[in-house]
């Protein structure tokens, strides 16, 4: 119960964060939505309508790793960091009260982007709406502890898509797949695996990113 | 009967790649001692601090601290705390990491002691250098650490702040074990037990 109230205290605190700062999420979203207007004029007239699904898990990812880039940013700009490895908390907690925090940018983001997608594109089904969630939870699990590597280096802008977007390819290739497919279950059923596998990893390796 | 160590190094040494960061140190430091690091800029004051906290490892040497993490306090260079959070929330979200019983009145005790309380609803980013000092002091001593492990404390503080810490060290001279690492030795003389002078 305790490492629980642990992940709220963190969650929250980064959600308040976000509400004073307003220097993540404002970004994402006019991110997403512009994006979305882009391709709107580049894809040609009458172009297929699985293009468009596919343009929409682009924008998606490219959205994601703005606010990843960003996840850190209050620890790096303080120090906090290292108050928080020193508190008494299983350090996991703290990737994964993050990894909350991104979730919630993420999903407020979605509500945006794929009503736009809609109005833009083509209506959005319920298996989009299930694989874009599934995406998110592994998006949020590998993109928080990789965001928490780069976060030690100088070149953390280079560094964070170079690591994350090979990671993020099976998940745009389960969300496509969930889009566009006649069996949805089978790229959701994926999506959940490499969720699991993955958030499992991120956990347990979440001490050796934060301790020398 | 020698009471047992708290802090236990033994040519403990450490480099960032080629570079040596702190030359091989030999400590034993008993419950209950005040140890004062002394040393030029670039001695390894820092580096040995961080070292006993658990922020960095060790290249060479055995070390050992027998205080639980959640017993430490560690005043850095850097207050950790967030900038966007004002005093009230940065000691809560400590308070909380920490279960510190009666956080809410152990908070406003602190705040009042170290005279933020005033400006307790102010966001840290908005803080001078000396009350980020302050509020850092306040985060180090929260949760009534049983080892106290100060980085340079009296930087930033003007003669008010530093005599506050004065009284606050004095206090818990016979409650805990303290490091601390000093340009101004003297000023903690009247406090210390052991001597460490790094070259």
């Amino acid at each position: 119960m305790s490492y629980l109230a642990d992940v709220v205290t963190l969650t929250r605190k980064d959600l308040l964060l976000e509400l004073r700062a307003r220097d993540t999420l404002p970004a994402m979203l006019l991110f997403v939505v512009s994006t979305l207007v882009v391709f709107r004029f580049a894809l040609p007239e009458g172009a297929d309508e699985l293009a468009a699904q596919g343009l929409l898990w682009v924008a998606l990812v490219f959205t994601a790793l703005l606010g990843l880039a960003r996840a850190w940013a209050p620890e790096r700009e303080s120090g906090a960091l290292e108050g928080l490895v020193l508190a008494p908390t299983d350090r996991s907690a703290i990737w994964l009260g993050k990894s909350a925090a991104v979730f919630v940018f993420l999903a407020a983001v979605e509500l945006v982007a794929l009503p736009a997608f809609a109005a833009f594109f083509a209506p959005v089904d319920l298996s989009t709406v299930a694989g874009v969630l599934l995406a998110n939870i592994g998006i949020c699990a590998i993109g928080t502890l990789l965001a928490a590597m780069a976060a030690a280096s100088r070149t953390r802008e280079l560094i964070l898509p170079l690591l994350f977007l090979p990671l993020a390819i099976p998940l745009v290739v389960g969300g496509v797949g969930a889009s566009v497919s006649e069996e949805p279950e089978r790229f959701l059923a994926f999506l959940g695996l490499y969720d699991a596998v993955f958030a499992i990893l991120c956990w347990a390796s979440f001490e050796y990113v934060v301790s020398e | 009967m020698p009471l047992p160590s708290v802090i236990s190094l033994q040519a403990v040494e450490k480099r960032y790649g080629r570079k040596r960061a702190l030359l091989p140190v030999d400590l034993e430091l008993s419950h209950r001692s005040f140890l004062v690091v002394t040393g030029a800029n670039g001695s390894g004051k820092t580096t040995l601090l961080r070292l006993l906290v658990g922020l960095a490892a060790p290249t060479r040497g055995e070390l050992q601290v027998s205080v639980e993490r959640g017993r430490l306090g560690y005043l850095g260079h850097e207050a950790l705390v967030y900038r966007d959070l004002t005093a009230l929330e940065n000691l809560d979200l400590y308070g909380r990491l920490y279960r510190v019983p009666e956080r809410r009145e152990r908070i406003g005790m602190l705040l009042e002691r170290f005279g933020l309380w005033e400006s307790r609803r102010e966001r840290a980013g908005s803080f001078s250098r000396g009350m980020l000092q302050r509020l850092a002091l306040c985060r180090t001593f929260l949760h009534g650490p049983e080892l106290l492990v100060l980085d340079e404390p009296f930087t930033a503080l003007d003669a008010e702040g530093a005599a506050l810490l004065d009284r606050q060290l004095a206090e818990l001279r016979e409650a805990c074990t303290i490091v601390l690492s000093t340009h101004e030795p003297k000023r903690v003389e009247h406090l210390c037990s052991d001597r460490l002078a790094l070259t």
